[in-house]
């Protein structure tokens, strides 16, 4: 059997159709967008019809869309671009315990350039109480800034009520909509928020290419200085041929997620119910949350994850768990410890999250490599998670 | 696989003799931290990015499946732990043994056997063999006397050693980057690690205070007098863990005659130093002692005995005594430098027949 690869929250392959838009995006419209010529001229046509497609994806104006590198540029110009004007000393953010590094490190930055940060515990239905968010709110705060939905968990973020708790206390309101988009309907104007982040790379686009919605009238301070592409929010050439695929893996998936006949969710629980039914000890974390329908966390009760995500990758199935370091070994997950699992346990969890190269039989034959791993493991070490 | 030419090479020996291999790395150690240390270079340094690269350059190579595993806490909580509180407590560890017995060969081997191996292969200098009619498996030295990590290893238990694979026991080091050279291996010609691979340029003490520092803890103020075996003072010093048995350097102390540490008292935060004669010791007991090639004695033996890794082992008497873990080693002649914390171990000729810690 060819590798299955369970890991759509990492990155997806770039799909056949964003291809078909790429290929020629690199060799026929290679002008300079910024050009006066017409090879710049159709370059800027490229670049806007992109940046259209961007904006229904979002139900924004296209002139609110900035495209960026990523989801970690996104965030970092949506933080400190929001912050540094003026000044961050003295200024307040609330975040979550939950969000990924990109928007933590910005946020930890901050505070070592005088701002003071609130992050909000979430529980262990791995979603952020919107009266906490209220609750740390303080005369000083100038953003919120709140995940759409959790790379490691899929639990979805009350961003409505958020927004509108932010509209209220007239703060900024940023997402962190890297996993979100894609995945799910979005609408910046329903959610509220001011600023939200999409990544092309986890929705079937190249890396290199991201999105930061702005609202109109926001002010952001940009992270480079350079030319004034990007309505000033975003000096250097533009990577049209990173927005053609953005745009065009955009409207994929918009249409996709139309589609009512399908059941996003459907080869996800039949995932769940197989594990469950089949392992001793497997437990969904946050199983009862409101979740993005690909996503499965997975806790496995005296299972290291770390071998059990080694074995499965020897019998040809890519899974994930926890975080990367610089070296590639896996930390413990921050997530899982936010929402109450110890260390220890947080070691034993395994994140799977599907796309759309995968289907029933892979998800069957990836419920039986599970079964035996996680059996083999237990018998060797029965009690290795609880005894450390 | 370390990213140095030794496990490099075991992994092509193996894949060259058709078994099924998996290449893995040990995260040990967090490089990000005490970088007071590391003067902006990590190199030389375990589990640096360098090592890991060059390890993952060499599966590559090879198209053998790799994985950095991390074993941080682990580490920390049963080698750098027990390795600092032992220098606050007058003795001079063995790292690489304390990660030997609690780490590589325990920890790392249940992951292995987690992931389906059968056996763990290191590139460590020492021979195994399963002997039929003892039932044990035996360690001999490596060939290249000059590379043998036998001392390091006599903390195996017979259940360890039968998972465990030494293909470089029958090789010189020259002979395995020769071996390195024609698997192509990018790796043949780097130098070898240094014995501590935490400890940057082998400053163990300056480890020590930085690891404080980063804990948020002042150091157990252990400051105090240098004196004489009479009790007399000769000077000051900056703490008992900057010292161990033997050492000559760094007293700062000038009389007619060389000076040596002779012991540490951590409690009186006492250094005392004398003359190499003092230093001079007939027996020693060893304590936790492991048996390798030989069941634990009932009667004494003979054999020869190594104190620490550079010393040529010397010949001996086994006695065993009323506890089992004990064994008391007598000297046909003084040894130099006997010292608490070290490793006394068992040899017969190359036979590795045992050790223990030195109390």
């Amino acid at each position: 059997m060819h590798p299955c690869y369970f890991d759509h929250n990492a990155t997806t392959p770039v799909c056949p159709e964003v291809m078909d838009a790429l290929i020629p995006a690199l060799t026929d419209v290679f002008g300079n967008a910024s050009s006066v010529h017409h090879f710049g001229q159709l370059a800027k046509q490229k670049l806007e019809a992109a940046r259209r497609q961007v904006a229904e994806m979002l139900r924004c104006h296209p002139s609110e869309v900035a495209f960026v590198s990523g989801g970690t540029e996104a965030n970092n110009l949506a933080i400190l671009g929001s912050l540094r004007r003026g000044g961050a000393a003295g200024k307040h953010i609330v975040t979550t315990a939950i969000e990924h590094p990109a928007v933590l490190n910005p946020c930890g930055q901050l505070e070592r350039e005088g701002a003071s940060v609130t992050y909000v515990r979430v529980g262990a239905s791995g979603i952020v109480d919107p009266d906490d968010v209220r609750r740390a709110l303080r005369p000083e705060t100038v953003l919120i800034t709140v995940m759409h939905a959790n790379n490691e968990l899929g639990t979805i973020q009350p961003l409505k009520a958020i927004g509108e708790i932010a509209r209220e206390a007239e703060v900024m309101f940023h997402s962190d909509g890297v996993q979100a988009a894609g995945k799910m309907p979005i609408n910046v104007n329903e959610f509220g928020v001011d600023a939200y982040s999409v990544s092309g790379h986890k929705f079937y686009a190249p890396k290199g290419v991201g999105v930061l919605y702005v609202r109109k009238g926001t002010d952001l301070e940009p992270l480079m200085l350079g030319g004034h592409h990007e309505r000033d929010r975003r000096p250097g050439t533009e990577n049209v041929p990173g927005a053609i695929a953005l745009g065009r893996a955009a409207t994929l998936a918009r249409e996709c997620l139309e589609q009512d006949s399908v059941n996003p969710g459907a080869l996800r629980d039949r995932l769940e119910n197989g594990i469950r039914h089949r392992v001793d000890g497997a437990r969904v974390n946050c199983a009862g949350s409101e979740r993005l329908p690909n996503t499965s966390n997975i806790y496995f009760e005296g299972v290291q994850g770390e071998p059990l995500l080694i074995a499965l990758d020897l019998k040809g199935f890519a899974v994930s768990s926890g975080s990367a370091c610089s070296s590639g070994a896996v930390e413990p997950s921050h997530v899982l410890t936010a929402i109450g699992l110890s260390r220890e346990d947080a070691r034993c969890c395994l994140r799977f999250s599907l796309g759309r190269s995968n289907d029933a039989a892979q998800v069957d034959a990836l419920i039986d490599a599970v079964a035996q791993s996680v059996a083999h493991l237990q018998r060797l070490a029965p009690t290795t998670c609880l005894t450390h | 696989m370390s990213g140095g030419v030794d496990s490099s090479a075991v992994a092509g020996l193996l894949q060259r003799r058709g078994e099924r291999i998996v290449g893995m790395t040990m995260q040990l150690w967090n490089q990000r931290r005490l970088p007071e240390l590391s003067g902006g270079e990590a190199t030389g340094r375990c589990c640096s990015l360098d090592d890991v690269y060059d390890a993952r350059y060499v599966a590559e190579q090879l198209q053998i499946p790799y994985y950095v595993v991390n074993f941080e806490s682990r580490f920390e909580q049963n080698v750098i732990k027990p390795f600092i509180s032992e220098y606050l407590a007058g003795r001079t560890p063995v790292p690489c043994t304390l990660c030997n017995n609690f780490v590589k060969f325990d920890e790392f081997l249940d992951m292995a056997a987690g992931i389906g191996a059968e056996r763990v292969a290191t590139g460590h200098y020492a021979r195994l063999d399963y002997n039929s009619e003892t039932g044990r498996y035996e360690m001999r030295r490596g060939v290249d006397s000059s590379k043998d990590q036998t001392y390091f290893l006599f903390g195996l238990t017979q259940e360890q050693l039968s998972r465990t694979l030494f293909p470089l026991g029958d090789l010189r080091k020259a002979e395995v980057r020769d071996l390195a050279r024609e698997l192509g291996l990018p790796v043949a010609e780097k130098p070898d690690s240094q014995e501590i691979c935490f400890v940057p340029n082998g400053d163990y003490a300056g480890f020590i205070d930085a690891y404080f520092r980063e804990q948020g803890v002042s150091p157990t103020e252990t400051v105090g007098e240098i004196v004489d075996t009479s009790g007399r003072v000769m000077g000051e010093h900056g703490g008992v863990h900057h010292f161990t048995v033997g050492q000559r350097r760094g007293l700062g102390i000038a009389t007619g005659e060389p000076l040596y540490v002779i012991a540490t008292e951590p409690a009186q935060k006492r250094v005392i130093v004398g003359r190499n004669d003092d230093l001079l010791r007939n027996s020693l007991t060893a304590c936790d002692v492991n048996w390798i090639s030989i069941p634990p004695i009932v009667t004494e033996v003979r054999a020869q005995v190594k104190i620490r890794n550079k010393h040529n082992a010397a010949e001996a008497t086994l006695y065993p005594t009323s506890d089992a873990s004990r064994t008391e080693v007598r000297f046909d002649d003084p040894q130099r430098a006997v010292t608490p914390g070290q490793a006394a171990v068992f040899y017969s000729g190359d036979l590795v027949l045992g050790g223990g810690w030195i109390q």
